[in-house]
């Protein structure tokens, strides 16, 4: 099983928790899984089941779009980010 | 059998002129600030309070003509009284003042100085080290730096510069201080809720340190005025609330090649990086597409902890340092995030996007 962070923004579709735990040897493995435990988390960050593109993926510190994408490896060992762009500022 | 002690001798500065012309060793008693701000240049520089411990060590020879000046000719005096005692043999004085030494045409070294006594004084401890010097105090008193938004992130930014001598902040915001702010923007206060935020930050900043010169722009970032804002500019601190602000300043900021230092928070979580124009990735770069609105709230919805902008706002001005300074190496290329509820820091890489519409390959350089 690798860990998967939750975005802030994501945590109350996970039940609140910073990191879930996710199995599968690729990214869309991992978050197939991820999907499945949390049906809530897929409602908010997919489109026609496709992971929607304000969500970055890294797996440890490396974004998976200068990897292989959702074909990028996952290690039991790994941690898989989920990360949304965040705005709050200023006001 | 010792030979008497010369008779002490006082001069004028006409005096003294001839003296140095005949070859006397030019002695100034007086303390490096006052060498600092202006000096003989053939002199040597001999504070009087050092006379018992260095004479021997910088005049060795007790046979040299030697003539001792200060800045009227009370130290010269008791510095040759002190020389004649200890075995100089040809020390002359010069009562007069040093504006009398220039007006007689003597030589006169202008301060080479980068930085006034009382900058000295203020800046003391940065310039101590040994990555500031006078040098790089220098470089923050001649930068300017400009912060969007003077709120959350703002405050500490702004505070913290400030104090450090960044010689130009301007301010960005059109917004006036409300109650609600004062839980974490610390540059307001009670007594000025209602006042037009780049004022209120202006009397706080200038209270720390008057020699800041606090520009208020009290207006809000539009596509039609952010270049112009941000041309006068050597960093942008950005500390917007909303991504329309925060692409609309990084396509800008990346036609203008401004770093931008860009900061975020939300409830208990910030993340911070910076952005050097095609020298590292943007923010298009990082973040291709925005968030919907609703996984994108502000602090006004979202809520957030007090001292969260207090924490990703002071590694925001740590990373304006480094880069008017040029030194250390900034967060470019990283993005760090900070947990304050695990009180973790953690961070991913960022790298160029090739076909990032700002700064990516089809993009105008």
């Amino acid at each position: 099983m690798s860990t998967v962070r939750i975005p802030p923004v994501l945590r109350e579709t996970v039940g609140g928790s910073r990191t879930v735990d996710a199995a599968g040897a690729t990214v869309a493995a991992v978050l197939d899984d991820l999907f499945a435990r949390h049906p809530a988390l897929r409602d908010r960050v997919t489109d026609d089941g496709q992971l929607s593109r304000f969500v970055n993926v890294y797996v440890n510190d490396r974004d998976v779009r200068y990897r292989e994408g959702l074909e990028t490896p996952v290690g039991p060992d790994d941690t898989v980010i989920l990360l949304p762009a965040m705005a709050g500022g200023s006001s | 059998m010792s030979a008497p002690a010369t008779q002490l001798r006082e001069v004028s500065a006409e005096g003294a002129l001839d003296l140095a012309s005949k070859g006397y060793r030019i002695l100034d008693v007086r303390e490096p600030v006052e060498w600092n701000a202006g000096h003989i240049p053939d002199a040597t520089l001999l504070p009087l309070a050092d006379l018992p411990s260095r004479a021997a060590e910088v005049v060795p020879d007790k046979n040299a003509p030697l003539l001792v000046h200060c800045a009227v000719g009370a130290r010269s005096l008791r510095a040759a009284a002190w020389l004649l005692q200890n075995g100089y043999r040809d020390v002359v004085s010069m009562r007069a003042s040093l504006r009398d030494w220039r007006q007689l045409g003597g030589a006169w070294e202008a301060p080479q100085e980068l930085l006034t006594s009382a900058q000295q004084l203020r800046y003391s401890r940065q310039v101590l080290i040994p990555e500031i010097g006078q040098a790089g105090q220098r470089k923050l008193l001649d930068s300017r730096v400009l912060l969007i938004g003077a709120g959350g992130l703002g405050s500490p930014v702004a505070l913290y510069l400030a104090a450090s001598g960044i010689g130009t902040l301007g301010l960005v915001d059109d917004d006036v201080v409300d109650e609600s702010n004062l839980q974490r923007q610390v540059l307001h206060t009670s007594d000025r809720v209602g006042m037009a935020k780049t004022k209120s930050a202006r009397l706080t900043l200038n209270a720390l340190n008057p020699e800041t010169r606090v520009k208020e722009h009290r207006e809000r970032l539009t596509a039609e005025n952010v270049e112009r804002l941000i041309a006068d500019y050597d960093v942008i601190v950005d500390g917007t609330d909303n991504f329309d602000t925060r692409y609309l300043l990084n396509d800008a900021a990346v036609r203008l090649r401004k770093p931008v230092v860009h900061g975020s928070i939300y409830r208990w979580d910030g993340q911070v990086t910076t952005f050097v124009p095609f020298a590292g990735p943007c923010y298009r770069c990082m973040y291709p597409t925005q968030p919907p609105d609703e996984l994108a709230p502000a602090c006004a919805v979202a809520g957030v902890l007090g001292v969260l902008p207090g924490i990703v706002g002071l590694i925001q001005a740590n990373e304006v340092f480094k880069l008017v300074l040029g030194v250390g190496e900034t967060l470019a290329g990283r993005l760090l995030m900070f947990d304050a509820m695990s009180t973790e820091f953690s961070e991913v890489k960022v790298w160029r996007d090739p076909a990032c519409p700002a700064c990516g390959e089809g993009a105008q350089q």
